[in-house]
């Protein structure tokens, strides 16, 4: 059996441990899922694979036990999934009767979002739409996730970049009724941003994660969400073999235009420095053998900042190294 | 008589009338309060129909705008007191039947409860004139009806907002005569909604015994509510404040006395001086309530003071409905005295 890896692995085909058989994986950018799809994906794990479909961890769904030789077949019939999820909002593919273009950068995945969830501060969905058009296709391996809130339940820390939403709460005096439940919740629940002094509510702004929650609290709208939506970006997250660790804070009070463009200039950075030594080098590992400073100087590189923008000034990765844990023993 | 007058003649009206009047009307807010991407319909000023909201409740009342959060009452300075001045524009609101019942129910609070009448309310009360909004079907929580507050007439004039133009008649003579310059005539007469589509039924209040604050019914209210306030701070009706010294940071022997609105759901209502708290547990908080709205204010002034605007219902993050607790409470009560 002859097929081309490399091309295979780029149409987001895998190589699986059974000879022969391969995997689709197909993105779903946002993980929300026109329902109507799951009958293309039903079509293909019916005819093609084995009827049965995994969910992954990054939103996607991966049909797996397949021949290398339905994958021309299978490409036509997932035409109307890369129709819909991906030239509609503008991802640019050539050849749409041939797949997916590119595997690399992976499907960006996004909480539930403030579509549903009463704590989210924006629409992670959407974000994620608008950040897929702007990456994909790519065959670097960039992990991207958005979260509503700094609860973080996609897991945006351990992503290279995970997107978290941030509000700027609005303090009107002249409502407030020195009740006390956004000093109370925010001592008890987040930083303890918040106190009372003189009955009115003092908001420290370098405590302050922007997470909503007293705007949540306030039973008289004198604490509110600001019109313009903020995020906070952490980076460099990951597992692995070497080092798992979560990603750290690299900015915050960003706005939207300032996280793509940033999350765009990442390729760049990557292509200047990358290992090509190595079959693939993640950007985490990247960064760690270049420095975060030139990692920053690239990413910053002719962004138009929004005035309440705040950028790291140094980061100090954190997590475990596997190589390091040898205080291990058999247990008594 | 009553008047039909187009939008744009509407507007002119409105405009008119804004040289001596804040308007106030249901509209939305310019914030976002608990959630994103969510709507808030509160009271604020506004300038033409397309800002009023019709087809939802508002989450907060009118009340605010009589009794607002937060009010200065006086300023002191060593031993001289200034009461806090009055310099905001007459204004008109327009609401509801159940909210002109329950600024009744507050007028009854504030300036018929003993001897002294309340300053603040009463400046702001007699500069305010009540354009009633006629209701259609209501909405899925009010239970005015039930309430005996689905009438009313102390308002200066109706409004019924009709999918073309709007309807009005007045009892003012100032407004009488310019909606008829704007408007034609038209035989408008408010009409007032008989039933709702919740049924409440209030217990009597010489059946209700001390016997019913030990009852069962109230366990549940200990473990689902949370004490968040929202049903005191949206209710037409909640009058309770508390008052504040702030002294001022930069000169100690300065400062104002503030009122702010309390609520007997919120925690510090009940502690009393030397710290003591005796309502701590939230099913307590939720059967004191609900004797003030519907026994303890009937006493004094023989009517309800619960409206059924239905707006601790629709606010509520724990889903507890005040209009079941009521009638879960009749059942009880008059259950205990047909034995």
């Amino acid at each position: 059996m002859s097929i081309n890896r490399k091309i295979i692995t780029k149409n987001a085909y895998r190589i699986t441990k059974e000879r022969g058989k391969t995997a689709l994986r197909v993105r779903v950018p946002g993980g929300h899922l026109p329902v109507r799809h799951f009958e293309t994906i039903k079509l293909i794990a019916d005819k093609y694979g084995n009827g049965s479909v995994h969910i992954t961890t990054r939103q996607g769904f991966e049909i797996p036990d397949i021949d290398f030789k339905y994958i021309p077949e299978i490409n036509k019939i997932i035409r109307p999934v890369l129709e819909d999820l991906e030239l509609s909002i503008g991802v640019d593919i050539v050849e749409l009767h041939k797949g997916y273009p590119a595997a690399g950068t992976r499907n960006i995945a996004a909480c539930i979002g403030n579509r549903v969830c009463p704590f989210a501060n924006y629409d992670t969905t959407d974000m994620a739409i608008s950040i897929e058009k702007e990456v994909f296709p790519n065959h670097y391996h960039v992990k991207i996730a958005c979260t509503g809130c700094p609860n973080d339940c996609i897991k945006a820390h351990s992503q290279d970049f995970g997107i978290i939403g941030m509000t700027e709460p609005q303090y009107d005096e002249s409502r407030c009724i020195s009740c006390q439940a956004c000093v109370k919740n925010c001592k008890k629940k987040v930083t303890e941003a918040l106190t009372f002094k003189n009955y009115s509510v003092v908001r420290d702004e370098k405590r302050c994660i922007g997470c909503g929650e007293c705007a949540m609290k306030c039973p008289v709208g004198a604490m509110t969400r600001s019109s313009k939506k903020y995020f906070s970006v952490v980076i460099m997250g990951r597992t692995g073999k070497k080092n798992p660790r979560l990603a750290m804070p690299f900015m915050k009070w960003a706005e939207k235009d300032v996280v793509i463009q940033v999350i765009k200039n990442t390729y760049p950075f990557i292509d200047k420095y990358i290992d090509k030594s190595l079959v693939k080098e993640h950007v985490g590992y990247i960064v760690d053998r270049v420095g975060y400073k030139k990692f920053k100087d690239i990413v910053l590189d002719g962004i138009e900042f929004n005035d309440e923008l705040e950028v790291a000034e140094s980061i100090n990765f954190g997590g475990y190294w596997y190589e390091r844990n040898n205080c291990f023993e058999k247990p008594v | 008589m009553g008047y039909r007058l187009k939008p744009k003649y509407f507007d002119d009206v409105l405009s008119a009338l804004s040289k001596h009047y804040d308007i106030m009307a249901p509209a939305l807010m310019p914030f976002e309060t608990r959630h994103s991407a969510q709507e808030v319909v509160g009271y604020r000023k506004i300038e033409s129909l397309k800002e009023i909201v019709v087809d939802k409740k508002t989450f907060f009342s009118p009340k605010e705008i009589l009794f607002p959060p937060r009010e200065t009452m006086f300023y002191f300075t060593d031993s001289k007191i200034r009461e806090s001045e009055y310099e905001e524009k007459n204004k008109i609101i327009l609401l509801r039947t159940c909210d002109l019942n329950g600024i009744e129910r507050l007028k009854n609070m504030f300036l018929n409860n003993g001897d002294v009448k309340d300053n603040y309310f009463k400046r702001r009360f007699e500069s305010t004139k009540f354009w009633l909004i006629e209701c259609d079907d209501g909405f899925d929580s009010c239970f005015c009806a039930s309430m005996n507050s689905n009438k009313a007439d102390s308002y200066s004039t109706a409004i019924k907002f009709t999918e073309e133009d709007i309807l009005v008649d007045s009892n003012d003579n100032m407004f009488s005569e310019l909606f008829k310059s704007y408007g034609v005539e038209e035989d408008y007469k408010v009409s007032f909604i008989e039933k709702n589509k919740l049924e409440v039924k209030v217990p009597l209040s010489e059946n209700i015994n001390p016997a019913v604050f030990e009852h069962d019914i109230w366990q549940e209210y200990i473990k689902r509510c949370i004490a968040c306030g929202r049903c005191n701070t949206s209710c037409i009706s909640c009058s309770c404040f508390t008052t504040h010294d702030i002294i001022y940071d930069d000169n100690k022997r300065r400062g104002e006395r503030r009122r702010v609105w309390a609520g007997c759901h919120l925690d510090n209502f009940s502690i009393m001086a030397g710290g003591h708290d005796y309502r701590t547990k939230n099913g307590e908080r939720m059967r004191f309530k609900t004797m003030h709205k519907i026994y303890d204010y009937h006493k004094r002034f023989g009517k309800h003071m619960c409206v059924g605007c239905g707006r601790c219902d629709d606010v509520c993050p724990e889903y507890i409905s005040f209009s079941k607790c009521i009638n879960k409470l009749y059942d009880i009560i008059e259950k205990e005295n047909d034995k």
